[in-house]
């Protein structure tokens, strides 16, 4: 159970969040979407501690974050940020591994590497395990990121564009993986992403911010109506139903 | 890989010994072994001390350059590019005036505190600086030690103190003995609580983002390290003098091959910084026996090439 | 800082600096002498003299420097070429042998040295500028260390040719305007004067020069012969300054920029005029103060240095916002 109760965030001399409320309950995957500035990050980066808050109040399960020892938060909560650009260098293998830091605190035990192993395999990274970061294109790195944050095997997952640098193929095996985690690991996964269509695949929930408030929420079918959607980005779309999924047209 | 580690460990043994034999008086180790005269008089006042001293500094001085690259998120940045040797210094000159009766303890300890508020200015300043160029950052430490450097300059000029200064300024073994050494050990202390802490220290190196949600406390670890390599900065100002470039250039060239883990990498900087610092010492012991280059010469003309290879190697740079 | 709006054109703005040379000058001539004029004037005349030359030298070396990279930052002694000439005086000793260098004339000497920092200085330059765009910051931390490189290099040689001399050659790394060379002091006049000859010839070319590369050329400029042309002079010039003084690495930096902050029609005329002058107005008026009103000997370069230090990051912050 995430409870967000009036959380306002001021960046500068600007209003970015302004008295955001909303509460999920345990498991699925939550999409945040809105346009550019609308205040994405900031949300995700103020639920997951990375900034301070102004006022209101963010818990997990009844682990407040502002009261929660960092270390405890780390093995309830994980986040991937926008940009990750690590100067250090690291093997994809030392990577993941450092993702099970909350858990094994610099001494990776046998369940750790067990764990690790399955990941780099989920995320098809087990055969360039051994090759340093800074040698994989943008799409491996990516991957290496993502796995990382996986690997923490935390009940919440924040990802902030987790499909940046992927193609189609990697980004439909990292949506149905995460699908997957979800549906047999009962972890909830929020993330903001930017196509709309890939969100909605799969997706159970949509919050929908504009200018630091949210104005839409709900479930995916109720959010992707015509007039949610130019309410929230201030476009015209059509949207079509095939196969029983709904379907946002923007491209002409 | 049991042989490997084990023929590392004859390399370093081998320079060691050698080194005990470099130096003006006749000296032959079996000699010092049998009886209990000069011989073994040179050997334990002043040539086992000199060479653990070469051995201490270039490892800790390796380590404090990777600890700082970690804190720092850039591959440029050790205690000359970032204004501590300098700070420290300073701090060395102040407690010269100011106590003149103190001990080398409290010149130490005063010295802490200066390389502290230097690296600390430092990293402030480089939050002002944009990611994306990492060459701005010991651009600006260089910067940053001349100005130390010369505030350092202007106040012994004009207490007299310039020779002292400048002692302190170019690192030199000749003078280490018996008895003005030991606090060099306080190095190796140091090193160990680094690399307990090496796992954090990664992980502060892949960013303040990164390590917060990996549950870190990132300003105490960033702090730990600070006043470790602070610390290691002022010992080594304080007995030996400024040595430029050894905490750039050897954990560069180890992640070259090893990557950056610490936990991995830092045994293997510490054994690459004591052998190359020895055979530099070695060296300058020899080019004009019996006389010889202070250590900070000849790395510094070492060092400055191997870390312009280093600029130019990748052509287009930011 | 000068008020721009209080000078109405460049012109008044090289007026009221001459003056303020020129009263600076006389101040530093005349205060508290005592005893026979003629001798203490002569005496300060001579040292006035050589600060003049050195604020030139290095003024005009540095602003030729900004117009051919086309930056505001970097200068000569920032990219370590006055490091380059101290290690071309000792690599000279060790390779002539003590006695050969001493059997060479004073003037030879010089002559020499000059001869090798203008081909050194111009094989560095192609190496490290006209190979790939390589960025201003990559240079400029390039230069530093290869300043340092060339300053330790110069030490170990001269620690190889006499052991027993301690910081001998740190006196003649550390810059002092007190101990100028005197003696030098005729043919670096005469050498500075001709190199101002073909500066002032093609004073209308540099503006030209300082739009770039392209532009240069596509305005009808023999590119390439004119650059190096300039490098020569350039080159030259860092010899002068620094045989009288030594290197001061930040005093370019600081009246260059000073310049380009206060000319309104930045072209080249005016911008070597005022950098001269301020560059003169900082040596003799810094000097005065420090030698005559404090009474703290030969530190004013220690001092141009940290103010100098602080005005190039005040620099890179300014152009790097974040």
């Amino acid at each position: 159970m995430i409870k967000v109760q009036n959380i306002s965030k001021k960046l500068g001399a600007k209003l970015v969040l302004d008295e955001v409320n909303f509460s999920l309950k345990k498991g699925g995957i939550t999409a945040i979407i809105g346009a550019n500035g609308a205040g994405k990050s900031t949300l995700l980066s103020l639920m997951a501690r990375l900034l301070p808050l102004d006022c209101g109040q963010i818990s997990f399960d009844d682990l407040d974050t502002g009261k929660t020892p960092s270390d405890v938060l780390a093995k309830k909560i994980s986040i991937l940020t926008q940009s990750n650009y690590i100067s250090a260098r690291l093997t994809v293998l030392q990577l993941v591994m450092f993702g099970r830091f909350p858990h094994h605190k610099g001494r990776p035990q046998k369940a750790d590497h067990a764990h690790v192993a399955k990941i780099l395999e989920l995320m098809e990274l087990d055969e360039i395990a051994d090759r340093f970061i800074d040698q994989l294109s943008g799409g491996q790195q990516q991957r290496a990121y993502i796995a990382m944050i996986l690997s923490q095997d935390s009940d919440y997952i924040l990802l902030d564009e987790p499909l940046n640098n992927l193609d189609m193929k990697h980004a439909r095996n990292i949506m149905q993986s995460l699908r997957k985690i979800a549906d047999e690991m009962n972890k909830s996964i929020i993330l903001v992403i930017h196509d709309i269509n890939f969100a909605a695949a799969y997706s159970d929930l949509f919050i929908a911010l504009k200018d630091g408030k949210i104005i839409v929420q709900g479930s995916v079918d109720e959010v992707m109506t015509e007039g949610n959607i130019e309410l929230i980005y201030d476009m015209q779309v059509d949207i079509k139903t095939i196969d029983g999924k709904k379907h946002a047209f923007y491209y002409t | 890989m049991f042989l490997k580690y084990f023929f590392a460990f004859i390399f370093l043994l081998f320079l060691f010994v050698f080194s005990l034999f470099v130096g003006v008086s006749d000296f032959d180790l079996f000699g010092a072994w049998a009886d209990e005269g000069d011989q073994q008089l040179i050997l334990l006042a002043s040539r086992l001390p000199r060479s653990f001293a070469v051995v201490l500094t270039g490892s800790a001085l390796a380590i404090v350059g990777a600890i700082m690259q970690m804190i720092a998120h850039n591959k440029f940045v050790e205690p000359t590019t970032a204004g501590t040797m300098d700070s420290a210094a300073l701090g060395i000159l102040v407690a010269t005036i100011f106590i003149p009766t103190s001990s080398l303890m409290i010149k130490m300890l005063i010295a802490t505190v200066f390389a502290l508020v230097g690296s600390w200015v430092f990293l402030r300043i480089l939050r002002r600086l944009p990611v994306t160029n990492p060459l701005l950052v010991p651009l600006v430490g260089i910067m940053l030690g001349g100005i130390i450097g010369a505030v350092a300059n202007f106040i012994a000029y004009e207490t007299d103190l310039i020779q002292y200064l400048t002692v302190w300024m170019h690192g030199d073994f000749s003078g280490i003995l018996r008895g003005r050494y030991e606090m060099l050990w306080l190095t190796f202390g140091l090193s160990l609580c680094a690399y307990f802490i090496a796992d954090q220290l990664t992980i502060v190196g892949m960013g303040k983002d990164m390590a917060v949600n990996l549950g870190l406390n990132y300003r105490t670890i960033v702090s730990l390290g600070l006043i470790i390599v602070a610390m290691v900065t002022a010992i080594i100002v304080a007995t030996v003098g400024m040595i430029p470039f050894i905490g750039l250039i050897i954990p560069n060239i180890v992640n070259r091959f090893m990557g950056d883990n610490l936990r991995h990498a830092l045994p293997v900087i510490a054994y690459i910084g004591a052998c190359f610092t020895l055979i530099c010492d070695i060296f300058g012991r020899l080019i004009i026996y019996p006389y010889e280059v202070p250590i900070a010469a000849i790395i510094g003309v070492i060092g400055a090439a191997v870390f312009i290879y280093l600029l130019l190697r990748r052509d287009v740079h930011a | 800082m000068l008020k721009t709006s209080w000078f109405k054109t460049d012109k008044h703005i090289i007026i009221a600096l001459s003056l303020l040379a020129a009263l600076l000058c006389i101040l530093f001539l005349t205060y508290g002498a005592k005893g026979q004029w003629g001798f203490v004037l002569s005496f300060r005349g001579v040292k006035i003299f050589a600060l003049v030359l050195i604020a030139v030298a290095i003024a005009v070396s540095t602003v030729l420097f900004h117009t051919i990279t086309h930056n505001r930052i970097i200068t000569p002694a920032i990219m370590g070429f006055d490091a380059l000439y101290v290690f071309i005086q000792t690599s000279l000793l060790f390779f002539l042998g003590v006695i050969e260098f001493i059997n060479l004339s004073g003037m030879g000497k010089y002559l020499l040295n000059i001869v090798i920092m203008v081909a050194l200085f111009l094989g560095l330059f192609h190496w490290l500028f006209l190979k790939a765009n390589r960025s201003i910051f990559l240079l400029a931390l390039t230069g530093i260390i290869i300043g340092i490189f060339f300053r330790n290099l110069s030490y170990f040689i001269f620690r190889l040719l006499d052991p027993n001399m301690f910081a001998v050659l740190q006196g003649e790394l550390f810059s002092s305007f007190n101990a100028v060379e005197t003696d030098l002091l005729g043919i670096s006049a005469v050498i500075i004067g001709l190199c101002l000859v073909p500066i002032y010839l093609m004073r209308y070319k540099l503006d030209i020069l300082a739009l770039g590369r392209d532009k240069a050329i596509a305005l009808g400029i023999n590119y390439k012969p004119n650059v190096f042309g300039l490098l020569a002079v350039i080159a030259i010039l860092v010899s002068v300054s620094t045989a009288l003084v030594g290197p001061i690495t930040f005093f370019g930096l600081l009246v260059s920029n000073l310049a380009y902050l206060i000319v309104k029609n930045q072209n080249h005329v005016n911008l070597l005029i005022v950098a001269c002058l301020i560059a003169i107005c900082t040596l003799v008026g810094g000097q005065f103060i420090f030698e005559k009103l404090l009474g703290l000997q030969g530190t004013l370069s220690i001092v141009i240095e940290c103010l100098g230090g602080i005005t190039f990051i005040w620099i890179l912050l300014r152009t790097h916002r974040r």
